[in-house]
C-alpha cells in the first residue's frame, strides 16, 4: 500500500464519517491535519528526487488495461501540497453550519487529490468528477443568493462544466484509442507516455486531439470564451466551496494539460492554428477579464472575475511549453490557489459580519480590524503579484520562459502575446488597489465596520499568508519539488 | 559579509515590527532605529569592501537558467550604498522627534525598514531580475508610507496613484528586462550585459549580432521603468501627491534616495544606453523637459513640501538628462564624461541626496513648528523663530541653487550642463541653465516668503525652535555641513561618490552657471521682497499644466468607459452565443422529454454523474470489443 492512497482514501472515509453521525468538525479538521502531515511527509521524501515516486498498482481488469495505480512527481505532489492546505484552511474558517459542509468540503478535497496523485487517465477523470457534484450541490443548497438565483446559478454551472466535461472524455478517449492501436487498451498514464515516445502521433493528428483536449480542459478552467460559469458560481457558493474549488479544483484542467496533454501530445500545442487559437483565447482571459474586473463593484464579483483573469497567465505557460515556463505555470498554479483561497475565505467573513460587499457601503475597516487587514494586503498584493509572494516567482518565470528563444528584432506570436499579457499586470493592479482603498482606507462610507475576527478564527488564514510569504521569498522550496525535466 | 548585514537587518526589523506591532509599541521604535545605525557602520566597513559579484541568497534555478540574490559590489553600489544608509539613519533619527505623537508608530518605522531594505537590494543588485524584484518592494514601502494616514481620502488616493503610476513603468522595465534575457542568451546578470553591449561584445555597436531597433527598444523599454520610478514626464504626476505622507518620507523616500533609484538604474545600465543613439537622445530630452517643466510648475505652488516636490522632479530631469547627454557624449567620441571613473548624473545624485534631505527635513520641522501648517504665505518671519532651521535650509537652499564654489550643489550641476555642451546638442545646454534660473528663483522664492518679513498667522508667530528638539535639529545640521563639503574630494573621495574627472570647466559653461544663479536671485528678490501676497498669478503653472485632470479624462475613457463597454459585450455575446443559446435549445428538447425530469437539481447532477460513468462504460467495454 503507498502512503499516497492512504491521503486519497482519508478525507473521503472521514467525510463518510461525519455522514453517518461522527463530529462534523473535530472528524474534519483531524484527518485534514493528518492528512496534510502525510502530504508534507512525501514532500520532504521526494525533495530533490526525479521520476514518479510512491507508485503502487491494483489492477482491475486485464483488456482493456485498468487499474488503480498511484503516484506522484514533483507536480502532484505540489498540488497536493496546494490541496491539503487550502482543505485545512477551509474547514477551519466553517463557523455553525450543518454537517454537510464539512461533508463537502471533504470530498471535494478528497476528489482533488485522487485526481493529482492517480496515474490512470480513468481514475484521473472519474475523481474530479467526484468533486464536481457536490460543488454543484453547495451552490444550489446553500449558496448566499435566493432560492431561485443560487439554483439558477448552480445549473449554469452544471451544464457549463458538464459539456466540458463531455469534450474532454471525448478528447481522452480519442487519444487512447489513437495510442492503443493494437489489441491492448491502456489507460494507464505511463504505459501511454511511453508509447507517445515511441511512435508519436503526426503533428496533424496531435494538434486535433490537443485542441479537443484544450477545450475540454480549458472550460474546466473557465479559458475564455467558457468562463461565464465561473464568476456568478465563486459569488454565489458558499465560502469553503469557493474557497477549494476557485483554489484547488480548477487547477485539475491545467494539470491535467501539463499531464496528459503536453507529454502525450508534444507538438499539438505548438501546431501554428492551435497556439494561434489558444494566445488569443488566453488574451480574453486577461485582457477582456482584467476589464471587466476593472468594472466590478462588489468583492466578490471583483475576485471571481479575477480568478478568470489569472488564468490566462497559466495558459500562457502551458502555451510557451519551455520547462522554465511550465515550472512557473505550476509555480502560479500554487500561488493562484493559495491566494484566491485566502481573498475568498476573507471574502466570505466580511460578507458575514457586514452583510454587503459594495465598494461604496465600505470603507475604512483597517482602523477597527488591523489583523484582518494586513490579512487581506497578503492576499491583495499576492494577486498583484508582488515580489516576495509566491505568485511573482511564477508569473516571471512564465515571461521569462516565453523568451528563451529569442531572435533580436523578429519577436513571436508568443512574443508579443506576453507583451500584451504584461498591461493585465496593470490591470490586476488597478482593480486590487481600488477594492483595497474602498474597502479599508478612508472611513466608513456608512458607519459599517467590522472587528478583528478572534485569534482562532485568523489562525486558517495566517496560514495561508504564511505560506506566500516563505514559498514566495524561496520558491526553490517548490522547485526543488521539480528537479525533473518536464 | 557587511553586504548581507545591510541587508537583511533591516528586513528582519521590518518581519518583527509586522508580527508584533501591537504588542511592541516602544520597542519597535528602537528596533527599527537601531537596525538603521547598525547598518549605517556596517556600511562604513562596506566602502573598503574588494569589488565582487557574489551569490548571497537563491531565489530561482531552473536548469541554466539563475535570478538568484547577487550582490555586485562596485564604486557605483558603494557609493550608492553609503547615500542610503547614512540619510536613511538621520532620517529615522529625525522621525524620533517628528512622529512622537503618532499612534501608529510602529506600522510607520516598520515601513521604514522595508523601504531600507529594498533600496539595500536595488543598490547592491547583481542582475536585473533582481533589481526589478527590490525595485517593486520600495514600491509597496513608499505604497505604505505614502498612504499612513490612509484615514485621510487624499492619503489613500496618493498611495494608490503612485503604485498605479510605478507600475505602468514596470510594465516598461519588464518588457525590457524579457528583451534583453531572449537576447543575451538567458542571463540578466549586469556584468554578463556588460560585456556582451561593450563595443566587440556579442550585441554591441558594430558587431554582427548588433540590431539597432532592438537595442533602442530594449533601452527605452527599460528607460521607462526609469520614467516611474524617478517620476519624469509624462508619469510624473505621483510625486507631488506623495508628498501627503509625512515629512520623514519624503525626504528619505520621494527626495533622496528611491525616486534617484531610476537614475542609479540608468546608470547601472548605461552601456545599453550608449549603444543606442536615438535612445540617448529620447532619454536626454525627456530628462531636460521634465526639469523645465517641473521648475515652472514649482514657481506658482504655495504648499512648502509640493515645492520642494516639483523641485526634486526638476532636479531629477537634470539628472535623467546628464544620463543621456553623457551617452551621447560618449558617441561622439567625449571618453572624459564617459561612466569611469565619474559620472555627472551619480554625482548630483549624491550632492542632491544630501541638501534635498536637508531642505525636506527643515521643512518638516517648519511644519512640526506652525502645528502642520504648509502654506509659505501663512508662514514669514520664521527667521527670527527658528535660527538653526533658518540657517540650515538657507544652507540647504544655496546648495540647490548652485551658490558659485561655496555649495557642492554648483560642483554638481556644473558637471551636468558641462556634459550637456558636450553632447553637441544645444537645445539641452539651453534647457538646463534655464532651468538653473527657474531653480534659483523659485528657491529665493520660498526662503524669501516663509523666513523674511513679518509672520502673517498665529501659527507662524508662535512657532519655537524649542518645541522642535535635537534628535530634529541635529540631523538638520549634519546634513548641512554635508550640503557645503560633499563636492570637496577630502569628502568626496573616501565617500566613493562618482565625481567627474577634474577637467577646467567650459568657460561657456562657468559663465552660464553664475549668470543662472544671479539672475534668479536676483529676480525672485525683485519681485517677493515684502511681498505678503503672490505678486504673479500665472493659472498654467500653478494648475501644473492640467495634467491630471487630462490624465483624469483619459483613464475615465480609456479604462472605466472600455470596461463598461467589454463588460456588455462580454455580458451579450459570450453569454448569449455560448450560454443562453444552447440553453433555450435544451430548453426546447427538455419540454419534449419532460417525462424524464424531476425537477430537482440533486437529480440532474446524479444523473450526470451517472451519464458520464454509462459513457465511460460503453466506450471501454462495448467499443473495443464491437472493433474486434
Amino acid at each position: 500500500m503507498s502512503v499516497l492512497e492512504l491521503i486519497i482514501a482519508l478525507p473521503l472515509l472521514a467525510a463518510l464519517a461525519v455522514w453517518l453521525g461522527a463530529p462534523a468538525r473535530a472528524a474534519s479538521l483531524g484527518a485534514t491535519f493528518i492528512n496534510l502531515i502525510l502530504v508534507f511527509y512525501t514532500a520532504v521524501q521526494y525533495w530533490g528526487k526525479t521520476g514518479l515516486a510512491f507508485t503502487h498498482s491494483r489492477p482491475i481488469l486485464e483488456n482493456p488495461s485498468l487499474s488503480f495505480a498511484v503516484g506522484a512527481d514533483g507536480i502532484s505532489i505540489i498540488l497536493a501540497l496546494l490541496t491539503t492546505l487550502v482543505m485545512l484552511a477551509a474547514i477551519w474558517q466553517i463557523q455553525d453550519r450543518p454537517a454537510i459542509f464539512y461533508v463537502s468540503s471533504l470530498l471535494i478535497g478528497g476528489g482533488a487529490l485522487g485526481a493529482f496523485l492517480t496515474t490512470d487517465v480513468f481514475f484521473i477523470y472519474a475523481f474530479h468528477e467526484l468533486a464536481l457534484i457536490p460543488t454543484f450541490l453547495m451552490i444550489a443548497l446553500h449558496g448566499r443568493a435566493e432560492p431561485a438565483q443560487r439554483k439558477a446559478v448552480a445549473w449554469k454551472a452544471t451544464i457549463y462544466l458538464g459539456a466540458g466535461s463531455l469534450v474532454l472524455l471525448a478528447g481522452l478517449v480519442w487519444l487512447v484509442l489513437e495510442f492503443s492501436g493494437g489489441s491492448k487498451l491502456t489507460f494507464d498514464l505511463e504505459a501511454l507516455r511511453s508509447q507517445a515516445r515511441l511512435t508519436p502521433l503526426p503533428d496533424a493528428k496531435q494538434a486535433q486531439i490537443f485542441f479537443v483536449l484544450l477545450l475540454g480542459f480549458g472550460s474546466l478552467v473557465s479559458l475564455f470564451p467558457f468562463h461565464s460559469w465561473a464568476a456568478p458560481a465563486y459569488a454565489t457558493a458558499p465560502t469553503p466551496v469557493a474557497m477549494l474549488h476557485s483554489g484547488v479544483l480548477k487547477k485539475f484542467g491545467l494539470y491535467g494539460l501539463i499531464r496528459i496533454a503536453l507529454p502525450l501530445l508534444p507538438h499539438g500545442a505548438h501546431v501554428e492554428w492551435v497556439q494561434n487559437a489558444l494566445l488569443l483565447m488566453l488574451l480574453g482571459n486577461i485582457l477582456v477579464m482584467g476589464l471587466v474586473t476593472i468594472h466590478a463593484n462588489r468583492l466578490d464579483d471583483t475576485l471571481a472575475n479575477s480568478s478568470v483573469m489569472h488564468m490566462g497567465y497559466i495558459f500562457l505557460g502551458i502555451a510557451a511549453g519551455t520547462e522554465i515556463a511550465l515550472k512557473g505555470a505550476v509555480i502560479l498554479m500554487f500561488a493562484h490557489g493559495i491566494s484566491i483561497a485566502l481573498l475568498f475565505g476573507l471574502c466570505g467573513r466580511m460578507r458575514n459580519q457586514l452583510g454587503t460587499l459594495e465598494y461604496n457601503k465600505l470603507g475604512g475597516l483597517a482602523t477597527h480590524a488591523p489583523a484582518f487587514t494586513v490579512l487581506f494586503a497578503f492576499g491583495t498584493f499576492a494577486s498583484i503579484g508582488l515580489p516576495g509572494l509566491t505568485n511573482f516567482a511564477g508569473e516571471v518565470m512564465i515571461f521569462l520562459g516565453n523568451f528563451t528563444e529569442f531572435k533580436a528584432g523578429a519577436l513571436t506570436n508568443l512574443q508579443w502575446t506576453v507583451i500584451l499579457a504584461l498591461w493585465g499586470v496593470v490591470m490586476s493592479a488597478v482593480y486590487m488597489l481600488r477594492a483595497y482603498r474602498g474597502i479599508f482606507h478612508g472611513s466608513p462610507a456608512t458607519g459599517l465596520f467590522m472587528i478583528d475576527p478572534a485569534f482562532s478564527q485568523r489562525v486558517p488564514f495566517i496560514f495561508l499568508a504564511t505560506t506566500l510569504l516563505v514559498t514566495g521569498c524561496c520558491p526553490w522550496l517548490l522547485l526543488n519539488l521539480m528537479k525533473s525535466a518536464l | 559579509m557587511h553586504a548581507s548585514i545591510i541587508l537583511l537587518l533591516p528586513f528582519f526589523s521590518a518581519l518583527v515590527i509586522l508580527l508584533g506591532h501591537r504588542h511592541l509599541k516602544g520597542a519597535a521604535v528602537l528596533i527599527s532605529v537601531g537596525s538603521s545605525i547598525i547598518s549605517f557602520i556596517a556600511c562604513l566597513f562596506f566602502l573598503a569592501a574588494e569589488n565582487d559579484n557574489k551569490l548571497l541568497l537563491p531565489f530561482l534555478d531552473v536548469g541554466h537558467f539563475h535570478a538568484n540574490i547577487d550582490v555586485l559590489i562596485d564604486k557605483q553600489s558603494r557609493g550608492m550604498m553609503f547615500i542610503v544608509s547614512f540619510i536613511g539613519m538621520l532620517v529615522h533619527i529625525f522621525s524620533l522627534g517628528y512622529m512622537k505623537d503618532d499612534d501608529a508608530k510602529p506600522r510607520f518605522f516598520g515601513s521604514l525598514s522595508l523601504f531600507m531594505f529594498s533600496m539595500t537590494g536595488i543598490v547592491l543588485a547583481g542582475n536585473l531580475i533582481m533589481m526589478f524584484i527590490f525595485w517593486e518592494l520600495v514600491g509597496l514601502s513608499s505604497y505604505l508610507l505614502i498612504g499612513h494616514w490612509y484615514q485621510k481620502a487624499s492619503a489613500a488616493e496618493a498611495c494608490k496613484k503612485a503604485f498605479l503610476t510605478n507600475r505602468i513603468g514596470d510594465f516598461g522595465f519588464m518588457i525590457g528586462i524579457l528583451l534583453l534575457f531572449g537576447a543575451n542568451g538567458g542571463s540578466v546578470n549586469l556584468f554578463d550585459l556588460k560585456s556582451a553591449f561593450a563595443p566587440g561584445g556579442t550585441l554591441g555597436l558594430g558587431s554582427p549580432g548588433y540590431h539597432a531597433g532592438f537595442t533602442t527598444a530594449a533601452a527605452l523599454c527599460i528607460f521607462l521603468g526609469a520614467v516611474g520610478k524617478s517620476a519624469q514626464f509624462p508619469l510624473h504626476v505621483w510625486l507631488p501627491d506623495a508628498m501627503e505622507g509625512p515629512t520623514p518620507v519624503s525626504a528619505l523616500i520621494h527626495a533622496a534616495t528611491m525616486v534617484a533609484a531610476g537614475v542609479y538604474m540608468l546608470v547601472r545600465v548605461s552601456f545599453l544606453i550608449e549603444a543606442s543613439p536615438l535612445a540617448a537622445e529620447i532619454i536626454a530630452g525627456i530628462g531636460a523637459f521634465t526639469a523645465l517643466m517641473a521648475a515652472l510648475m514649482a514657481t506658482q505652488q504655495n504648499d512648502i513640501k509640493r515645492i520642494l516636490a516639483y523641485s526634486t522632479l526638476s532636479q531629477l530631469g537634470y539628472m535623467v538628462m546628464a544620463v543621456g547627454a553623457v551617452a551621447m557624449a560618449v558617441q561622439h567620441g567625449h571618453e572624459a564624461h564617459g561612466p569611469n571613473p565619474g559620472h555627472p548624473a551619480m554625482f548630483h545624485l549624491y550632492t542632491h541626496a544630501f541638501f534635498k534631505a536637508l531642505l525636506f527635513l527643515g521643512s518638516g520641522a517648519i511644519i512640526y513648528a506652525c502645528h502642520h501648517e504648509q502654506d509659505i504665505w501663512k508662514m514669514g518671519g520664521l527667521r527670527k523663530h527658528m535660527p538653526i532651521t533658518f540657517w540650515t535650509f538657507l544652507i540647504g537652499t544655496l546648495a540647490l541653487m548652485g551658490l558659485p564654489w561655496v555649495t557642492s550643489g554648483f560642483y554638481s550641476k556644473e558637471g551636468i550642463l558641462g556634459a550637456a555642451y558636450d553632447s553637441g546638442c544645444s537645445i539641452l545646454f539651453h534647457a538646463g541653465t534655464l532651468t538653473a534660473v527657474l531653480t534659483s528663483f523659485y528657491m529665493m522664492r520660498l526662503v524669501i516668503v516663509a523666513f523674511f518679513g513679518k509672520s502673517r498667522t498665529d501659527s507662524a508667530h508662535h512657532a519655537a525652535e524649542g518645541g522642535v528638539g535635537l534628535a530634529m535639529l541635529l540631523p538638520l545640521i549634519i546634513l548641512a555641513v554635508f550640503s557645503i563639503l560633499s563636492a570637496w574630494d577630502g569628502f568626496a573621495t573616501p565617500l566613493q561618490a562618482l565625481k567627474p574627472a577634474h577637467e577646467t570647466p567650459h568657460a561657456t559653461v562657468l559663465f552660464a552657471s553664475i549668470l543662472a544663479f544671479l539672475i534668479g536671485t536676483g529676480a525672485a528678490i525683485y519681485f517677493y521682497r515684502g511681498k505678503a501676497k503672490e505678486p504673479i498669478n500665472i493659472k498654467l503653472f500653478a494648475n501644473k499644466f492640467y495634467f491630471d485632470e487630462i490624465y483624469a479624462v483619459i483613464v475615465r475613457i480609456c479604462q472605466d468607459r472600455l470596461a463598461w463597454i467589454v463588460t456588455a459585450l462580454e455580458r451579450v455575446f459570450v453569454d448569449g452565443l455560448i450560454a443562453r443559446l444552447p440553453t433555450a435549445l435544451v430548453a426546447r428538447l427538455g419540454a419534449a422529454t419532460r417525462m424524464l425530469q424531476g425537477g430537482h437539481l440533486q437529480g440532474y447532477t446524479f444523473l450526470l454523474g451517472g451519464g458520464v460513468i454509462g459513457v465511460v462504460y460503453l466506450v471501454v467495454f462495448v467499443l473495443p470489443r464491437l472493433g474486434h
